[in-house]
């Protein structure tokens, strides 16, 4: 046999050739891997050329400075020919106010705009438990923006008072992350007192129903065991909050007079309202959800009927109807001369709403789970609320992260039908109100577009902070 | 694994104790009528063909499933729906899974250190050093900081082991450790266990390997339609089977 074909020495490795790299490769299996796809590449570029070319001389003809709709169209009219279109960004920059804040008076803007940023210093410690530079770079750049925005607000010394605070927050965030708890947990209470105002001793007294549930539980749970103690606990702190409360902060009112000057509900409206439903709601319907998916799976009769019952019957009813009975009816069913606050009124059918679509995606997720997993936390001794809280919600929450998510971002755009029940939704009614003003009658996408644009940066942000959650608590190396 | 250690001995104190037990899922009668006493440090192979029961049996011991009639007392405490008695028994009692059953959202460590931290209130620092010592015993320290994803079967059912372990149980209940395991991850658990039934653990181990049994046993259970047809020592029991229904059986699983 003749001599076979033997390689002497290894090979170096060569580049590839040209159409096997970079921009190549890429447009060769992304936009042209075959005559259908390399048609419909050649007809989206031009889909995405026609549509620019219709939008952008519109936004870039865009006109900031103009006292009214006629004055914007005559500068286009002067600079890009009369029959040239533009958007009229004037009315954002002379009414932008409206739709952030409502009518919420101008000398008390400084309290929402504080509110706002000690919302994310609150929610620092709960979205980036275990990441102190993330949360850092967050109460950071929230901190430079709220003194920026408060620079032309407050007297000087207020901002140095903000900048104190903040910069304490902001060195607290990155030194001890979970400290900030406590600010999260105080931020309700705060966060009412901001922006309705009136006298400090209200939500103080608020909290104090807390102590009492606890001391009450601690008191009683010794002899009479844990059920009673926190059914009794929950029973003394309902009393405080609805009888001794009150009459403490104005006790202390009138001894300690402590407070802000009380802006109405209805002078409410824009994005702060939005927010104010929509963190408000979101906030409180996920722990409810988590329970009435806990009640729906119980073995317990009563407990079982009852969560299955709301929830279909909130599922079963449009948010509309709710909205209606939290205007009209509501008021029919409490004692006359009750005044119940309207926007109370909407956060609890909202987050009643929400709760019941959440409740339903928390049980898809504990479905998902498989037995063993009830079965090892039984074999350990856990409790039943131990397991829940340490086995069972830890793995089904983050099955249910996309869909709870989703059901947030729906909820807090829903937040715009309020405008049914004749709040002032950023979406109609701020915007009615301006398209009413004579400088500014017949604007049209303008105001929407701004609104959209306000709607989509806060969507997007969760969405993202969704798929940033769920990247980090994936273990399971599937 | 036939060199089973000497100092394995039985006490006369009495570990489990089951009287007249029934038990039925819906009107299925799947326990009947079962007897038997498991003595402290007693180690117990219970086998028999599927649905035969042995698993459903050793899961009432500590009342993963309920027993409708008679009376089980685990370490003098009666399983009866009484919940403080229920946890008891279960943080008393270790068991270990078929399908491992590990936390998937917790790392190894925290997987053995949860149920001492939160039933047991050990300090975090003790349970960990308890943790690391129990690693170390089914010889995987190295892997503590992973999470149960990343490891084989054969280290998965290990960590299991070293879980229930790190509660310092008095009794420990196997139910099909190695059905799920390749063969070649098989011997590690086994090794695992064997090293634990010389060390004096009182075992109730539903299993087929037959090997196990000869080496560690002191008695063998045969289960067959929900009843107890065959107890005796392992070499009785294997040399000498008395029913037919074992002759089957042991026909059947050592005959190829």
């Amino acid at each position: 046999m003749s001599e076979a074909y033997v390689r002497g020495a290894i090979l170096p490795p060569l580049a590839p050739p040209v159409s096997e790299r970079g921009v190549v490769k890429w447009m060769r299996e992304n936009l042209f891997s075959g005559w259908l796809n390399s048609v419909l590449t050649v007809l989206a570029v031009l889909a995405v050329y026609y549509i620019a070319s219709l939008c952008l001389p519109w936004l870039l003809h865009g006109v900031w400075n103009a006292g009214s709709l006629g004055e914007c169209r005559s500068i286009i009219a002067t600079n890009y020919g009369p029959d040239a279109g533009g958007a009229c960004w004037a009315v954002i920059h002379a009414r932008w106010y409206q739709f952030i804040f409502g009518f919420y008076p101008i000398e008390a803007w400084w309290r929402p705009i504080l509110d706002f940023a000690l919302l994310f210093v609150a929610l620092a410690p709960v979205l980036f438990s275990d990441n102190p530079r993330k949360a850092a770079i967050m109460v950071g750049v929230v901190s430079v923006i709220l003194v920026l925005s408060l620079m032309a607000l407050v007297p000087w010394w207020a901002l140095l008072l903000t900048i104190a605070l903040m910069a304490g927050l902001s060195f607290l965030s990155y030194t001890a992350t979970s400290k900030l708890l406590w600010v999260a947990a105080v931020y309700p209470f705060l966060s009412v007192w901001l922006l309705w105002g009136g006298s400090v001793w209200g939500p103080v007294m608020a909290m104090a129903g807390f102590g009492v549930m606890v001391l009450v539980y601690r008191v009683i749970s010794p002899g009479l065991g844990v059920i009673m103690g926190t059914a009794l606990g929950f029973v003394a702190a309902c009393i405080w909050w609805l009888f001794l409360g009150s009459l403490a902060a104005a006790a202390i009112q009138s001894v300690v007079p402590f407070g802000l000057t009380y802006v109405e509900s209805d002078r409410f409206g824009g994005f702060l309202l939005a927010f104010v439903i929509g963190v408000s709601s979101i906030s409180i319907s996920l722990p409810i959800g988590v329970m009435l998916a806990l009640g729906r799976q119980s073995n317990m009769f009563l407990i079982r009927t009852l969560s299955v019952s709301f929830i279909e019957f909130v599922r079963g009813v449009p948010l509309i109807t709710m909205l209606f009975t939290a205007s009209l009816l509501l008021q029919y069913f409490l004692p006359p001369g009750n005044n119940f606050d309207l926007i109370l009124r909407v956060v609890i059918l909202v987050t009643l709403f929400s709760a019941a679509y959440n409740a339903e995606v928390i049980r898809g997720g504990l479905a998902a789970l498989p037995k063993g997993q009830y079965e090892a936390a039984d074999a350990l001794g856990l409790d039943y609320w131990q397991a829940q809280r340490l086995i069972i919600m830890p793995q089904a929450l983050k099955v249910s992260i996309p869909g709870v998510v989703s059901t947030f971002i729906g909820l807090f755009k829903d937040t715009t039908l309020v405008s049914f029940v004749g709040l002032l939704d950023p979406l109609r009614g701020v915007t009615t109100i301006v398209r009413a003003d004579l400088a500014w009658k017949g604007i049209y996408w303008e105001p929407y577009i701004f609104v959209a644009a306000i709607f989509f940066i806060a969507c997007f942000g969760m969405s993202r902070y969704s798929m940033y959650l769920e990247g980090k608590l994936k273990t399971d190396h599937r | 694994m036939a060199n089973a250690a000497p100092q394995m001995k039985v006490t006369d104190e009495v570990a489990v104790q089951i009287t007249a037990m029934n038990k039925w899922y819906g009107t299925f009668h799947v326990l009947r009528d079962i007897n038997m006493t498991v003595m402290r440090g007693e180690r117990i192979v219970i086998c028999g063909p599927s649905g035969s029961g042995k698993s459903t049996l050793i899961r009432c011991i500590n009342r993963l499933e309920e027993h409708q009639q008679g009376q089980i007392i685990v370490d003098g405490t009666e399983l009866t729906s009484d919940l403080k008695n229920i946890d008891k028994v279960r943080s008393e009692v270790g068991m270990v899974f078929q399908h491992f059953n590990l936390f998937p959202h917790l790392t190894i460590l925290e997987n053995l250190t949860l149920a001492p931290i939160w039933v047991r209130k050990v300090p975090k620092k003790e349970a960990e050093e308890t943790a690391m010592y129990f690693l170390s015993k089914v010889k995987i320290p190295e892997q503590a900081h992973k999470y149960p994803g990343q490891l084989s079967g054969g280290q998965q059912q290990r960590v299991a082991i070293a879980r229930s372990l790190c509660m310092r149980p008095r009794i420990m209940l196997f139910d099909e450790p190695t059905s799920a395991l390749d063969p070649e991850m098989i011997k590690e658990v086994l090794d695992t266990m064997i090293e634990l039934a010389q060390e004096g653990m009182t075992m109730l181990c539903v299993t087929h390997e037959m090997g196990f049994a000869q080496a560690v046993a002191n008695r063998v259970i045969f289960m067959d339609q929900g009843q107890i047809v065959e107890q005796n020592e392992p070499k009785e029991f294997f040399n000498n089977p008395k029913s037919e229904r074992t002759k089957l059986f042991l026909s059947q699983i050592l005959g190829h």
